[in-house]
C-alpha cells in the first residue's frame, strides 16, 4: 500500500470518469465496504475507494498508472457491498479504457497482453480459442516455461481443443470490430 | 417420469463449447430427460468475456448484441454460463435504455430489435422445474453426498441490475431435495480469480486455495460449481494438499438420474472424482 502524494492535478478527470462510467462518485462516503469485500485488495497498490478519492482529486496520472485498475477483474463484489450503489466495476472499466486510449504506461503489462490475446482471438474466430490465447500470451510475455505441465495435462484431458470453434459468418464479426473502431 | 415439454433457444458460450464440454453435455442430457429441448443460436459468437469490456465498451456491446439479434424472438433464450448471462443481460439493458442505440444496431444487423426477449438463466429454469414437481421422484438419489455449494461471483451484479432475480440458495435447495447434504461455509460467493489465473497465477492460486481449504474444513466431500470458468480455475490452481473433487452443477443433477450420467464427463476432470462417486455409490454409465 502506497502513501499518496498530491501532485499534478487534472480537475476535469472526475467528469471524464463519471461520464464514461455513469457512476456518481460523490455518493461514495468512504465506508470501505468495497475495499473490504474486494478479493484482490491485498495485491492492489491503492484500495478501490482510494481510487475514487484520487479521481475526485484529479490525480489522473497516478490512477491510470496504478496496478489496481488492472487487478480488478470486474467480479462486481464491490458493487454488491456498496451501500450507495456506486458502480465500481464500471469505474474500473472506464479507467482502463482511458489508460489505453491515452497511451499511458500500463502497470500490469501481463494482464493487458492477456486481454489483447482474448480480443484478438475473438476478432479471428468470433469465439475464444483458449490454446491459442495461452500460446500468444506466453510468447508476448516471454513466459515459455511456466505451466508446461499444466498445459500438457489439460491437453491430455482434452480440456484444450487444438482447433478453434469458430463463427461461420466472418464478415459479421469483422463488421463489429469496424463498428467499435468508429469505421 | 414427469416431463415439462419446452422448446428453448440456447447460448452455450465459449467455455461450455470447448473446455467444459462435460458441463454442456450433462446440462443437455438433464434437460432432455424432462423433455426440454435446446436449439443452439445459429452461428453464435463470444459474449465478449471479461477482456472485451475491460478495454473496449463499444466492442463488448456489439458482440453481445449480435447474439441478441440472432436469437429466435419467439422463445426464451437459455444461458448456463453466469458470465455470458451477465454480458448479454447488460447489453440488453443498455439497448433497452436507449432508442438511439437500438436504431444503430437495427440498422447494422438489418433486423428489428425485440426488447422483450426473455433471457433465462439455467437456475431460473430449475426453479420452474422444481415448482412443476419434476424432482419429486428423485429424492434421496445423491446418497448423502456432502457438498460445498460454490456460486463464485455469479450472485454479484452491477447496481443497475440489483432488482433482477437472485438465485441465492438454489444449489443448496436443489442438492438437499435430491438427497445431497449442503455444508455451510464462508467462501460460497468468493471470486475464483478468473483470468488472473493466466496473467497473475500467484494471485489466483491464493484465492483458489483459500476457497479449497474452506471447503475441506467445512467437511464437504466435493464442491459443486455454477460456473465453468470457476470449475477450471479451482481444478488447475489448487495445490495437491487441498484437492477435493469439483463437479459442475449439471453433472450432479444428472447423477441423480440413475444410470444416465456419462463416465466420459468425469474422465475430463483434472481432479479425479471417481473415488467419491464409488464411495457414495453414484455410478455413471460406461459409455461416453
Amino acid at each position: 500500500m502506497e502513501s499518496i502524494t498530491y501532485g499534478h492535478v487534472a480537475p476535469d478527470f472526475v467528469d471524464q470518469v463519471e461520464m464514461m462510467s455513469h457512476a456518481n462518485l460523490s455518493r461514495c462516503f468512504h465506508c470501505l465496504a468495497c475495499s473490504a469485500g474486494c478479493p484482490f485488495c491485498e495485491d492492489m497498490d491503492y484500495l478501490p475507494n482510494v481510487i475514487i478519492r484520487m479521481v475526485q482529486f484529479g490525480m489522473k496520472e497516478a490512477v491510470l498508472k496504478s496496478s489496481t485498475i488492472w487487478l480488478c477483474v470486474g467480479c462486481n463484489t464491490c458493487s454488491m457491498e456498496c451501500p450507495n450503489s456506486v458502480d465500481m466495476a464500471a469505474v474500473m472499466d472506464s479507467l482502463r479504457q482511458i489508460a489505453v486510449g491515452e497511451g499511458i504506461q500500463i502497470a500490469e503489462t501481463g494482464i493487458y497482453s492477456f486481454h489483447n490475446a482474448v480480443v484478438d482471438s475473438i476478432s479471428r474466430y468470433g469465439r475464444t480459442h483458449k490454446l491459442e490465447i495461452m500460446m500468444r500470451y506466453k510468447i508476448c510475455e516471454k513466459e515459455f516455461f511456466t505451466d508446461i505441465d499444466l498445459g500438457l495435462k489439460m491437453l491430455s484431458k482434452r480440456k484444450l481443443d487444438l482447433l478453434p470453434s469458430r463463427v461461420k459468418d466472418k464478415k459479421a464479426i469483422k463488421s463489429l470490430f469496424e463498428m467499435a473502431e468508429g469505421k | 417420469m414427469r416431463s415439462m415439454k419446452k422448446e428453448l433457444s440456447y447460448f452455450p458460450g465459449c467455455s461450455l463449447a470447448t473446455t467444459a464440454k462435460e458441463n454442456n453435455a450433462s446440462l443437455k442430457l438433464f434437460l432432455n430427460y424432462f423433455d426440454i429441448r435446446l436449439t443452439d443460436i445459429q452461428d453464435w459468437n463470444c459474449c465478449g468475456s471479461s477482456s472485451t469490456h475491460s478495454v473496449n465498451s463499444k466492442l463488448a456491446l456489439s458482440l453481445a448484441a449480435r447474439n441478441l439479434f440472432l436469437a429466435p424472438q419467439d422463445k426464451p433464450l437459455l444461458i448456463a454460463c453466469p458470465g455470458c448471462f451477465l454480458r448479454l443481460g447488460q447489453a440488453r439493458q443498455e439497448l433497452n435504455g436507449s432508442q438511439e442505440k437500438q436504431k444503430e444496431y437495427e440498422k447494422h444487423f438489418a433486423k428489428t430489435y425485440n426488447p422483450n426477449l426473455k433471457l433465462l438463466h439455467f437456475f431460473e429454469l430449475l426453479v420452474q422445474m422444481n415448482n412443476n414437481g419434476l424432482f419429486k421422484n428423485l429424492t434421496g438419489r445423491l446418497n448423502g453426498l456432502k457438498i460445498a455449494p460454490y456460486y463464485g461471483c455469479m450472485l454479484a451484479r452491477p447496481p443497475s441490475m440489483n432488482k433482477e432475480k437472485n438465485h441465492y440458495g438454489l444449489i443448496e435447495k436443489t442438492m438437499d431435495s435430491l438427497g445431497g447434504e449442503s455444508v455451510q461455509w464462508p467462501f460460497l460467493s468468493s471470486c475464483c480469480g478468473t483470468f488472473l489465473s493466466v496473467s497473475r497465477p500467484e494471485i489466483a492460486e491464493k484465492l483458489v486455495n483459500r476457497i479449497m481449504q474452506g471447503a475441506i474444513q467445512s467437511g464437504a466431500e466435493c464442491i459443486v460449481t455454477a460456473c465453468a470458468m470457476c470449475h477450471l480455475n479451482l481444478e488447475i490452481r489448487c495445490r495437491p494438499e487441498n484437492r477435493l473433487p469439483i463437479f459442475h452443477f449439471s453433472e450432479i443433477l444428472s447423477l441423480a438420474l440413475e444410470g444416465k450420467a456419462s463416465k466420459g464427463w468425469f474422465k475430463r476432470h483434472l481432479i479425479d472424482p471417481e473415488p467419491i462417486l464409488q464411495q457414495r455409490q453414484l455410478i455413471p454409465c460406461q459409455t461416453s
